[in-house]
């Protein structure tokens, strides 16, 4: 078979993958050297002037930035240390094993919006749930109302809807691992502890690396849980980079510059994970390369 | 004073109240029960008038907000219009955050999936170009005739009306009865803090009776209440509440030429004192909210005050309207005022304070339908509209709070209407008279900011007032941020496009007619 026959096969695939894959980047990337927006519609040319804004005069957006990152790794450490946990435990033989299994996986099937309304009303501070019951012991923590506590609110909501997906990944790697490892280290009497730090742990690192990479991609768009929580709330206190994005695109109708906002953002998201990625398997693969 | 003089002239109406349209309970009231009320009323978009036309085969798209707000009544029209006529209507509802970008992304590109599109009747400057103005025989309907000078105004650019006017919205105070005209909570209030506990005419008297009444029972229901509901999450039409709190210090009669804008120079007044005095009042009224407050929505406003939870609200309609409904816990305990103004006003042209009274009504936006100049079928979509504020639905959709369809017809503001519905007399007359004295007689309003990129400018309004309530920024320091902002939109958006818009708005607020 000759290179026109392997083209004439690769090409619809290719043509779908430029068709919704490459054309919206491009289209984005031309859109954000346009001033387009609910005044100046169209794809006209205004230079790099988006850029210089966004790099000399937008303060907000990198706070948001920075913000998001510390929001992404915190609640995805967190997620990941509850979600092997819960996988260690039901990776055992326990009772009621499979409705365990069921049961965490819950939060994942509720739809995120829906959910974050639901959330909204518990941590309402004068009529949800969760003051009356703190309202026993005298206090009222302001949970969306106050900067820290607010960003901590969000930080719950996170972590209950997505530590089930991690908890799915790492019970599908844990039930995927080989069983002779084990059997060697009980034959070598090795204790539960150093069974999960020399044996499970290690194995598990590559499937570690893909959940937390995966988790982290989909944590930094995190937006629905701001929208409906705080809108970005106490002041700019909550407010992330996809929901800055969004204030910017569809509620100000800079269509333009939040299309600079998002392609700059890409681009910092492709280096960040990157670099992230090396990092993990730097810490997770210590092991090997020792 | 005109407002007395005005209340005493409708009492007498109302004991001489008759309908004077033609009102049938009808075979129409049979089969549409949501006009049972009053059946239907005649006119050329009548239930019978609709009737006669045959729209079999036609489509018609409507893009709409979220039920229940105007969505359901967008939809329930929707439904005995198709019933009517024959026409298949379908009905698309988006939350409000997404009716801007999805009825202006089409706009822009050129395309024209709906041929109805429900929104905000500030976006009029940003949606004109991609609209069709309504045509003249809808303005000579007896309807249109009894829409308000103001809420025509509204949905008009220059000459042209553009929206067709389906709501009425303005700010307005709302008290609880059973404290301020309450003769024991009069006399402690008065030994306690010496000051007469009356309606408050300025906001600083509403934050002195607001934060006497905040975080105690005073209606003995086993609860906490607090003194006010406010409107204050981040870019949830937070920005409306703080133009409300501004209008007072900041509008004043005396300094024509613009009250968001020097119409001359096109410099922001955004953070000129009387905005920072506003703004000063809203950050010391975190201190008499409900706990959470702060991060109260148009919906968690309307349940504070409407659940009985405050003594005070002010913004549109919806809370008076939840308050009243025949479950509510204190139905026939409000009533409504005009909003608080302020002792004294900025004079900016001195550049120092007028000491004296000042009160602005702000006739806020409100929601508003349009048809765009691509909609294939105009026709059915100006019928359509025309039949949904027709009055027999009009009359049916003002008892329904959760419809968010509030008065703007001249033959709203009659007390008679509400009172049919159960509403103590005097309540009725309250809100009737307070809306009608907004609408008609005052002549320093401020109305909505309507020029290119609106939405850019409220949302730095937003971002600011919402720095200062968070303590992030000082009252000046987060004035000063926004007005920073609106000149760079300024110089983006340029001047001369930003002037000639808002020369259509000042010369509303400055009775230019």
């Amino acid at each position: 078979m000759n290179f026109k026959h392997k083209f004439v096969f690769l090409m619809p695939g290719l043509l779908v993958l430029l068709g919704i894959l490459i054309f919206p980047i491009i289209f984005t990337v031309r859109l954000s050297f346009s001033g387009w927006d609910s005044f100046n519609p169209g794809l006209d040319f205004i230079g790099i002037e988006n850029y210089i804004r966004l790099f000399t005069d937008d303060k907000r957006f990198w706070e948001s930035f920075l913000r998001l990152g510390f929001l992404s790794i915190t609640t995805v450490f967190l997620q990941y240390i509850i979600g092997f946990g819960l996988a260690l435990l039901v990776w055992k033989e326990i009772k009621f094993k499979r409705f365990f299994r069921v049961l965490f996986l819950i939060p994942m099937m509720t739809t995120p919006v829906i959910m974050t309304v639901i959330w909204r009303t518990f941590f309402h501070e004068s009529l949800g749930p969760v003051n009356d019951f703190f309202s026993l012991f005298g206090m009222a923590p302001p949970w969306l109302s106050h900067e820290v506590l607010a960003l901590v609110t969000v930080m719950i909501v996170e972590v209950w809807q997505w530590t089930p997906f991690m908890f799915l990944l790492m019970l599908a790697g844990l039930l995927s691992l080989p069983k002779e490892p084990f059997l060697a280290a009980a034959i070598d009497g090795a204790s539960s502890i150093r069974k999960f730090i020399y044996v499970t742990f290690p194995l598990m690192a590559p499937i570690s690396i893909g959940a937390i990479i995966i988790r982290l991609i989909e944590a930094s768009k995190i937006m629905d849980t701001i929208f409906v929580l705080t809108s970005g709330g106490p002041g700019t206190s909550t407010e992330t980079s996809s929901f800055y994005i969004f204030i910017k695109g569809l509620r100000e109708f800079q269509i333009g510059y939040s299309a600079t906002l998002s392609f700059t953002y890409l681009i910092i998201m492709i280096i960040s994970l990157t670099f992230i990625a090396k990092f993990l398997t730097k810490i997770f693969m210590k092991g090997d390369a020792e | 004073m005109k407002f007395k003089t005005y209340k005493s002239g409708l009492l007498a109406a109302i004991c001489t109240f008759t309908f004077s349209q033609g009102v049938s309970a009808d075979t129409w009231s049979d089969q549409f029960p949501h006009i049972k009320g009053t059946g239907d009323i005649a006119g050329e978009c009548s239930y019978e008038a609709m009737s006669k036309k045959d729209y079999s085969g036609e489509k018609l798209r409507i893009l709409t907000h979220a039920v229940p707000v105007m969505g359901e009544p967008t939809a329930l029209h929707a439904d005995a219009f198709q019933k009517l006529t024959g026409a298949e209507v379908n009905v698309v509802h988006v939350p409000a955050g997404d009716l801007y970008s999805k009825s202006m992304i089409p706009f822009q590109t050129g395309q024209a999936p709906y041929d109805v599109v429900f929104g905000f009747s500030n976006w009029i400057n940003d949606w004109k170009p991609y609209l069709e103005p309504v045509p003249q025989k809808y303005l000579d309907m007896a309807q249109m005739q009894d829409v308000t000078a103001s809420h025509k105004a509204i949905n008009t650019w220059e000459g042209d009306m553009f929206q067709f006017p389906i709501d009425g919205d303005r700010h307005y105070l709302k008290y609880r009865t059973d404290v301020i005209e309450n003769p024991e909570y009069q006399a402690k209030y008065k030994a306690d803090t010496g000051r007469t506990l009356k309606v408050p005419t300025t906001w600083k008297e509403y934050a002195e009776i607001a934060t006497y009444f905040n975080g105690w029972d005073w209606d003995n229901d086993g609860e906490l209440e607090y003194g006010s509901a406010e409107v204050m999450k981040k870019d949830d039409l937070m920005f409306a509440a703080f133009f409300s709190r501004s209008v007072g210090y900041s509008k004043n009669p005396r300094t024509p030429g613009g009250f968001y804008f020097d119409l001359e120079t096109m410099e922001p007044l955004i953070n000129n004192p009387g905005f920072v005095e506003a703004l000063t009042d809203w950050v010391e009224a975190t201190n008499y909210i409900p706990p959470g407050g702060t991060n109260f929505g148009l919906g968690d406003e309307i349940n504070s005050f409407g659940g009985g939870q405050t003594l005070f609200s002010f913004s549109w309609d919806d809370a008076f309207v939840a308050a009243m409904e025949p479950d509510s816990a204190i139905r026939n305990m409000v009533k409504a005022a005009p909003l608080p103004g302020a002792e004294k006003v900025w004079n900016r042209m001195d550049g120092s304070w007028d000491m004296g009274h000042n009160h602005a009504p702000y006739i806020v936006w409100g929601w508003t339908a349009a048809v765009p100049k691509k909609a294939k079928n105009q026709e059915v979509a100006f019928d359509y509209l025309c039949f949904f504020a027709n009055d027999a639905n009009h009359v049916a959709d003002l008892g329904v709070g959760r419809f968010g369809v509030n008065p703007y017809k001249k033959s709203d503001f009659d007390a008679e209407i509400y009172m049919a519905n159960g509403w103590d007399p005097l309540v009725a007359l309250s809100y009737a008279s307070t809306l009608m004295e907004m609408e008609e007689y005052s002549t320093n309003r401020v109305f909505p900011l309507k020029v290119p990129g609106t939405n850019q400018f409220v949302s730095a309004v937003a971002t600011g007032t919402a720095k200062a309530l968070a303590g992030q920024l000082s009252p000046q320091e987060a004035m000063d941020e926004v007005a920073a902002e609106w000149k760079k939109i300024v110089e983006r958006v340029g001047a001369d496009n930003i002037r000639d818009a808002y020369a259509v708005g000042v010369a509303l607020e400055d009775n230019i007619n």
